[in-house]
């Protein structure tokens, strides 16, 4: 049976340059970048010229790149960082309600140790609602974290006019954006938009999982999560994963935003003319979302049934986020749909290696599906 | 609507005769460094250059970025390009200034008007301009004495141009027509100031690096090749001359007095970045070296070491103190790779008490005894060139 991958926003494939090179940097160059002798100073380079990509395809300099374990461990470090370094000039903090669970989670800790912790509201889009936004704003402020595209919808926030608010309303506060699910995916200029803090992740974009990114504005402190070592300006210490970073640097150098985004627009209106068609669809995200995701429900039948389903005709998606397996999407719930939309949301996402039969097998099974499930 | 970036010259204006040569330096420079960003059509008139981007992916902020390090430059700004009509020129006003307008809660119009064709004063183009604003953004008030933002129209030339607020530059002159000089680099904090400071002052730089393998790590030629390619993004491509120290560093400590050592050391370097300005035409020596920073920069070691040199020598920051240095290497982004902790020439081979009034005589003594002249043939026969670009 053919494979039909259509979870991209929860990984992707790894591409061969990504994987090539990460052979290469654990079978080849495989010292520590941190040594003195030359077999460092090689792991080293490739650590550095990986950086210095990813700086690029960001738009700032290498040197307020970071390297993570991935998504998870950059948003950590953003939201505890900023926090710990801030906590002298306020304790506001303020998440919006559909961010990710690695920054929605530490958020909730860190009102379990005392800080003013609230969830922005968002619109029935999933975007953030502005004005319920300004109303939370203070100058007690100290960190504000809006996502660049939600994982689960993909609506797009207006990033750029959140900074401009957050940094007028509260001049103490950093602003954070996880930019895991827009990274490659839409030009983002962090320096430009006046993001203090940016996460990006290798293996959405085809690099390998365990190696991420965080954009740290230069001139803005954040107290690291790890102690140790010198590496990485002790923001992040600890011998760099230098097959995975290299690796992450060969799939950021690859992706090519225009062509790459222009492709997936239109397999993505390919597939939303057919999902149209169907009976018993309805589609969740908002029509100017990124044509990476889509967001449906099939009324009437459980998520996972319908994964599982789609899954014996060899076509792979998510009942919503992976990272939330069996519960309750609180995303698709702060944009106010019903709860029979909810159990039966489902996540279509792409990447460049799909194609319109990928889509025709998706929409195939979700016809059979639509059919046959709901009658039991 | 097209949008470009308008760029007023520095001090290069005063120049009489000579001002096309630099001119044209400069918009080659322009040139040089926004290679990689697009197409782009250059041209200067009334002492502005125009920098009309060609393709359509051009990013505007990235080109400032480019422009706000090249030296010769007083200000520079993004402007919206109209038609020489007024009706143009409120359309575009209304639409181009919005984003800049949102959040202001003050603004005025400024006009110049050096096509006197236009049939409208500079005060009436004001005026409709600032009213149509006030239309379309009625939270704004008028504020001629400090506004938030001001909103610039140009009737010149080629068209009208409309732009909210200018950009500083990096102001000095045109790198290249103060001719080339020689910047002795070791990875400190000072000299890659230093080398800035004089780019500045138009000079085109070549440098010269001393390492003493194995007392020398390649770590701290790699620190340095950064610090340098981080100065290039202001001072243009530069050709690096690594030069190994080993030998004279061994025979200074088998044969010479510890306490000479600093001196001997420094003269050994004038020496030899001497004979590299000789055989690369440049003109003249640049060192951070800032008056009784340390031993060998006591005005009796600065004379020793003078003495060795055959050009003159350029030492932008004899009169600073260490924390005003500090801050312009924050500024220009060395800094942080300055303070990288690697051994160079200068930290290995340290005497305890080095000599803080050395006299010349003594010194060149010294040398002669120990035969440093002869090891200094060898070592600039063994140097390696690398070209550092940004």
């Amino acid at each position: 049976m053919e494979t039909h991958y259509l979870d991209n926003s929860a990984t992707t494939a790894v591409c061969k340059a990504a994987a090539d090179k990460a052979l290469y940097m654990m079978t080849d160059n495989y010292g520590n970048p941190s040594s003195l002798h030359k077999m460092g100073i090689r792991a080293e380079e490739e650590v550095e010229k990986a950086r210095e990509i990813i700086a690029g395809t960001l738009s700032v300099d290498s040197r307020e790149i970071i390297f993570t374990s991935g998504g998870t461990e950059a948003n950590n470090t953003a939201v505890f960082g900023a926090a710990q370094a801030l906590r002298r000039r306020g304790d506001r903090v303020i998440v919006s309600a559909v961010e990710h669970p690695s920054v929605h989670e530490s958020a909730k800790r860190l009102s379990e140790l005392g800080f003013d912790v609230h969830y922005a509201p968002v619109d029935k889009d999933g975007a953030v609602d502005i004005e319920a936004l300004k109303a939370l704003l203070n100058n007690k402020t100290i960190l504000v974290s809006v996502m660049a595209v939600n994982n689960e919808t993909g609506t797009i926030q207006p990033i750029e006019r959140v900074s401009k608010l957050v940094h007028k309303l509260s001049p103490e506060a950093l602003f954070h954006c996880d930019a895991v699910q827009a990274y490659c995916k839409t030009p983002l200029k962090p320096q430009k938009y006046g993001v203090d803090l940016m996460t990006v992740s290798a293996h959405k974009i085809h690099g390998a999982k365990g190696a991420g990114a965080l954009y740290i504005r230069s001139g803005a402190r954040i107290s690291p999560l790890l102690y140790g070592g010198e590496q990485q300006k002790k923001l992040r210490p600890g011998t760099e994963s230098s097959p995975l970073i290299a690796a992450f640097g060969a799939a950021a150098a690859e992706a090519d935003i225009q062509a790459d985004s222009g492709y997936i627009r239109e397999l993505s209106s390919y597939a939303l003319g057919l999902l149209r068609q169907t009976d018993g669809i309805s589609i969740n995200s908002p029509e100017d979302a990124l044509p990476y995701i889509i967001n449906i429900s099939a009324e009437g039948i459980r998520s996972e049934t319908m994964l599982h389903h789609l899954e014996s005709a060899g076509v792979y998606i998510s009942s919503s986020s992976a990272c939330a397996k069996g519960k309750r999407s609180y995303v698709l719930e702060a944009m106010g749909l019903s709860d029979s939309r909810i159990d039966s949301s489902l996540r279509i996402s792409f990447s460049k290696y799909n194609t319109k039969e990928d889509i025709d097998a998706l929409t195939a099974g979700l016809r059979t599906g639509i059919a046959t499930l709901q009658r039991r | 609507m097209k949008e470009i970036v308008l760029i007023k010259l520095g001090e290069m204006v005063l120049k009489g005769l000579n001002r096309r040569t630099f001119e044209d330096v400069l918009i080659k420079n322009i040139k040089y460094r926004l290679r990689g960003l697009g197409r782009f059509e250059i041209k200067i008139a009334q002492s502005t250059i125009y920098i009309d981007p060609l393709s359509e992916d051009t990013d505007l902020d990235d080109v400032c970025e480019r422009i706000g390090e090249v030296f010769g430059i007083v200000s520079f700004s993004r402007a919206c390009v109209c038609e020489k009509d007024l009706d143009d020129i409120l359309d575009k006003a209304a639409l181009y200034c919005k984003e800049y307008l949102e959040d202001a809660s003050t603004f005025k119009v400024e006009s110049k008007r050096s096509d006197k064709r236009f049939p409208y004063k500079s005060p009436e183009i004001s005026a409709q301009v600032g009213g149509r604003l006030l239309s379309t953004c009625p939270h704004l008030k008028v504020d001629v004495k400090e506004p938030e933002v001001t909103v610039t129209v140009e009737v010149r030339d080629f068209g009208a141009y409309i732009r909210c607020g200018a950009i500083r530059g990096q102001g000095g002159m045109p790198v290249g027509t103060s001719g080339l000089a020689t910047v002795l680099i070791s990875g400190g904090i000072d000299s890659p100031v230093a080398a800035y400071m004089m780019a500045k002052r138009g000079l085109k730089l070549n440098a010269v690096h001393f390492e003493s393998p194995p007392y020398t790590s390649e770590r701290a030629r790699i620190k340095v090749e950064k610090l340098l390619r981080q100065v290039s993004r202001y001072a243009g491509s530069i050709e690096m001359h690594t030069v190994p120290l080993t030998k004279v560093q061994e025979t200074m400590r088998d044969r010479c007095p510890e306490e000479l050592f600093t001196i001997l050391l420094r003269r050994v370097m004038m020496k030899i970045a001497s004979r590299v300005a000789e055989e690369t035409k440049s003109g003249a020596l640049i060192t951070g070296e800032s008056l009784g920073q340390v031993a060998s920069q006591t005005m009796y070691a600065l004379n020793c070491t003078n003495a060795a040199a055959d050009k003159i020598v350029f030492r932008p920051l004899i009169g600073m103190d260490k924390q005003e240095i500090i801050n312009i290497s924050r500024r220009i982004g060395t800094f942080e790779t300055s303070i990288e902790p690697y051994e160079d020439c200068c930290t290995i081979f340290t005497p305890k008490h080095p000599r803080t009034k050395p006299i010349l005589r003594f010194v060149e003594q010294a040398e002669r005894e120990a035969g440093l002249d002869e090891l200094i043939e060898e070592a600039i026969a063994n140097t390696t060139v690398k070209t550092i670009d940004f």
